[in-house]
């Protein structure tokens, strides 16, 4: 833990973040919706992140962590070769 | 309020970035080698890089009253062919004694890749060799905790590495943890999207002894914000936290660890 954390009441944080979180929740429904919208299957990325969405509900402290360890490689070797430079943000394995 | 900006690739940022960045209070920048966005052909392109880093880039934020250092490496995202890596790593013990150069970095791993994994060690023992120190980057997103784990037992299997004397770039929450137990310094980039934002950065320095975080923007020709540090200590201050706690994270922290090196001067320590 830091040294020192500020203390702070819920409604002090509500005050703080609530409409930052508010706009960003209303963001992730219009995304699904736009998705619903258009045409072809579901890709890893968006099954990955309908996977996430349960964590937001659990109790425990440490939901970023959790969801961020969702979306991991899980594997521990290194690859023979890369086909991309680029990382999608959801390891494509995840079922 | 003074900071410090610790690694930013400002070969990539405009002159006014420079200005907005002093008047925000920065004290002095350290620069990273990167990967420019496109693959270079040949290491001639790295030793304009290099002459850029060392030579051209502190003259440019000097005109702004900034110190500015710098870390050289091949990045991993070009670490994949060998033999360029290898003609790239034989440029650097020139560039070493240069009176701004700070270490080795950024370097690391960006695909898993066992070609980027061979480069790192080749890094790494560079750094051995030469008692430097060492920046490492991390990979994106889904690599990122599987690369930072390689990482980490790579540093120490070359079994002389002083963790202490090496920061671990790009943490989230899901890695934090297992760099400081591990003794490294750890490094959070304030990315708009990608890495972590300020508001998480903060959540993340009260869930752990931050006496060996740092605080990046990270700025470069991507969508990135050289002004996130700044933006990250006004966060602190909303929640309540003391202008000394702000000043120990985003000054006094990248000081302490950069002066490690004797070529990093603390700005306040300056006329």
């Amino acid at each position: 833990m830091a040294d020192y954390i500020p203390p702070r009441s819920r409604e002090q944080v509500a005050d703080l973040h609530f409409m930052d979180a508010r706009y960003k929740l209303l963001d992730l429904a219009a995304f699904l919706d736009r998705l619903d919208r258009a045409s072809g299957g579901e890709d890893h990325r968006v099954r990955g992140l309908r996977d996430a969405l349960p964590l937001l509900l659990e109790k425990d402290e440490g939901r970023v962590a959790k969801i961020l360890n969702l979306w991991s490689d899980p594997s521990i070797v290194p690859i023979e070769k890369a086909d991309t430079k680029a990382a999608s943000g959801v390891w494509p394995g995840l079922k | 309020m003074r900071y410090i900006e610790p690694h930013g690739h400002m070969v990539s940022r405009t002159t006014d970035d420079y200005q907005a960045m002093a008047l925000a209070g920065c004290a002095a920048i350290c620069e990273p080698a990167f990967w420019a966005g496109f693959d270079r052909k040949s290491a001639d392109g790295f030793y304009d890089y290099f002459c850029q880093l060392t030579q051209h880039e502190p003259k440019r934020a000097a005109r702004y009253g900034l110190p500015h250092y710098s870390w050289l490496c091949i990045n991993p995202k070009e670490s994949e062919d060998m033999a360029l890596a290898a003609d790239v790593l034989a440029l650097i013990p020139e560039f070493l004694k240069a009176p701004t150069v700070l270490g080795i970095g950024e370097i690391g791993l960006n695909k898993n890749t066992r070609n980027e994994m061979k480069v790192l060690e080749q890094h790494i023992a560079l750094a051995v060799q030469y008692d430097q120190m060492i920046l490492v980057h991390t990979p994106h997103l889904e690599d990122k905790r599987k690369g930072t784990r390689l990482i980490m037992d790579c540093l120490k299997a070359n079994g002389v590495v002083r963790p202490e004397r090496v920061i671990i770039d790009h943490v989230e929450e899901h890695t934090i943890r297992d760099v400081l137990d591990q003794g490294f310094w750890a490094g959070i980039t304030l990315y708009p999207e990608s890495k972590a934002t300020p508001t998480r950065a903060v959540d993340m320095i009260e869930a752990v002894a931050a006496q060996r975080v740092w605080l990046n923007s990270a700025c470069d020709w991507g969508h990135s914000d050289p002004l996130s540090v700044p933006k990250a200590a006004q966060e602190m201050r909303r929640r309540g936290h003391s202008a000394t706690a702000i000043d120990n994270l985003v000054y006094g922290n990248p000081v302490k660890f950069l002066s490690q090196n004797s070529r990093f001067k603390a700005p306040a320590a300056q006329a």
